[in-house]
Order: C-alpha cells, then structure tokens, then sequence
C-alpha cells in the first residue's frame, strides 16, 4: 500500500499546515464577520429594518431550524470556539488534501511546488468558484434554501467542474473539451436551490465583506495548500510509486 | 500537464489495478473527512465546524 500511504502523509502534512494558516486567516478576517451577523439573530433582530419579518423569513419551507439553541451543544465564543475552528480547518486541509493529491496521482503524481500550485488553484476553480456562483459564502441571519437540496447541489457542481477541467486539461481531442466545458456550465444553467426571498437582516455591505474575505482566503488556501503538497510529494514518494 | 508520462515508467513496479485501487480508497477516505466537517447534519458537530463552514463556504444551516 505505498501509494496510498504516500497519499496518506503528503495530504496530512499539507493540511496540517494549511489548514493552520487557513485557519489563522480566517480567525482575523471572516470570523469576526460571522460573529457581526450572528447579532442580527435572534435578539440582535431588533435592530433589523423589519423585525418582525425577519424572525418568519429566514427559512425556506421543510429548512431544518437554526441549530443555535441554548439547549444544544456547542464551543463556548472565545478560545473553545476558535479552537474548534483550527481543528476543522486542519480536517478540511486533509480532506481536501486527500483528494488534490489523489487526483493528482492519476495524472502522474505531482513533481514540484508550481505544479501543486496550478492543482490548487483547480480545487480553487472546482470547490469554492463554481458552486460559490450559485451559492454564494452565507452568513448566520440570511436566508437560504433546504439544506439537503442545497448540498447535494454543491456537490453535483463540484464534481460536474472537476469532471469539466479535467477533460479540457487532458482530453485527447477538442470534442472531449467541448464537452468539459458543457459540464463545467450545465450546474449553473440547472441552478442551485434559493430561498422563497433574498430579504435579510444583514447588511449588504457586511455581506460583500464576507464573501470577498471567504473567496481571498480560500484562494489563499488552495494555494497554499496545492503547493505544499506539490513540495511535499516528491520528498515522501517511495521510490517505485 | 508536462509530468504526465514522467511516473509511467516507475508505474509498472504496480500494477494499474492497485493503483487504482489506492487513489481511490485516498480519495474515498477525503470525501468522508469532508463529509464529516463540511456536511453533518448532526447538531454538535455542526456546532463544532459552524464558523468553517461559513467561511469555507459549505452548504450551512
């Protein structure tokens, strides 16, 4: 199991590290962003142009409630909080780690920190951009359509522009390309689920905030993420895989 | 991509199939860790990863 084990470790590091800067990013630029809108829920709606609607709209029709009860569990805001944070960053570098370099290795397997780059900003292109289109970041208070419709969207553009880029990157001929473009584009004609209304309580202004600072961090993080593997791939390969 | 045919020489010490066999439990065991940060319906762990997943722009709440 060499090559799984390469895998294995080239993906862990990479996250490890990625996912320790990512996350730093993230605790000094979205964070406090979401902690922002999370006023405009429950109590902080008073300060909502229209309060009252705001507490009926939130959610589409069969859109499971927000999980933000006193009565449930979660990390206490603070250190616990962004603890929590890292440590699902470092999973989210793994995973998707796991699957940069995975792919990858159908292609050859990654020889130098540029080319890991160049596959990073792929899962770029695949992860954030394309289903970013239809979805755009969210923030806490805004309204959004059925969860599960929602996911199985995100992930079907996914897979449909990872399929895309890979037939017009190697494809043998531009009818292959042809189609790869027709992948990447046919989620986005089809759509992704949205709520009944786009009206929230949060401010447009603190909305484009959000999505600028999710998009330049997730950049920052397949980049980083794609060139440490590349870096790393190299060094762990066993001779023979 | 200019390393497409570098690793096909050393590709023949195994054999296509577990390769294949390989990339794809590395790939498969990816699509849980995501699935378990990113997508878990269950409240906790929802809880746990609520701020990655806005950030990351996951499918939340």
């Amino acid at each position: 199991m060499s090559l799984f084990r390469t895998i294995l470790f080239v993906a862990a590091l990479a996250g490890i590290g990625t996912g320790l800067v990512g996350s730093a990013v993230h605790i000094f630029t979205t964070v406090p962003l979401i902690l922002q809108a999370e006023t405009f829920e429950g109590s902080g709606e008073a300060e909502a142009p229209a309060p009252a609607e705001a507490a009926t709209h939130e959610h589409a029709p069969g859109t499971a409630e927000h999980s933000h009860d006193a009565d449930e569990w979660g990390p206490a805001d603070g250190f616990e909080r962004n603890a929590y944070t890292v440590l699902a960053m470092v999973l989210t570098g793994f995973g998707f780690g796991l699957l940069l370099v995975a792919a990858s290795e159908l292609a050859g397997g990654l020889t130098g920190w540029r080319q890991g780059v160049i596959w990073g900003l792929a899962g770029f292109a695949v992860f954030t951009l394309a289903p970013g289109l239809g979805l755009p970041p969210e923030l806490p208070a805004m309204p959004a359509a059925d969860l599960a419709a929602r996911q199985v969207w995100w992930v079907g553009t996914a897979a449909a522009t990872a399929a895309g880029l890979a037939l017009i990157a190697f494809g043998r001929t531009p009818v292959l390309a042809i189609l790869g473009v027709a992948l990447i584009v046919a989620p986005q004609i089809i759509g992704a689920p949205q709520p009944a209304s786009h009206e929230s309580p949060i401010p447009e202004s603190l909305h484009h905030s959000f999505v600028v600072a999710t998009i330049v961090a997730s950049f920052v993080f397949w980049s980083l993420l794609g060139g440490l593997a590349g870096w790393l791939r190299p060094r762990l390969a066993t001779p023979g895989t | 991509m200019p390393t497409q045919n570098s690793h096909s020489a050393a590709a023949s010490h195994e054999s296509i199939a577990s390769r294949t066999i390989q990339i794809t439990f590395a790939a498969l065991l990816g699509v849980f860790v995501l699935g378990g940060v990113g997508f878990s319906h269950i409240s906790a762990v929802h809880n746990a990863t609520h701020d990655v997943r806005h950030a990351t722009a996951f499918p939340c709440h």
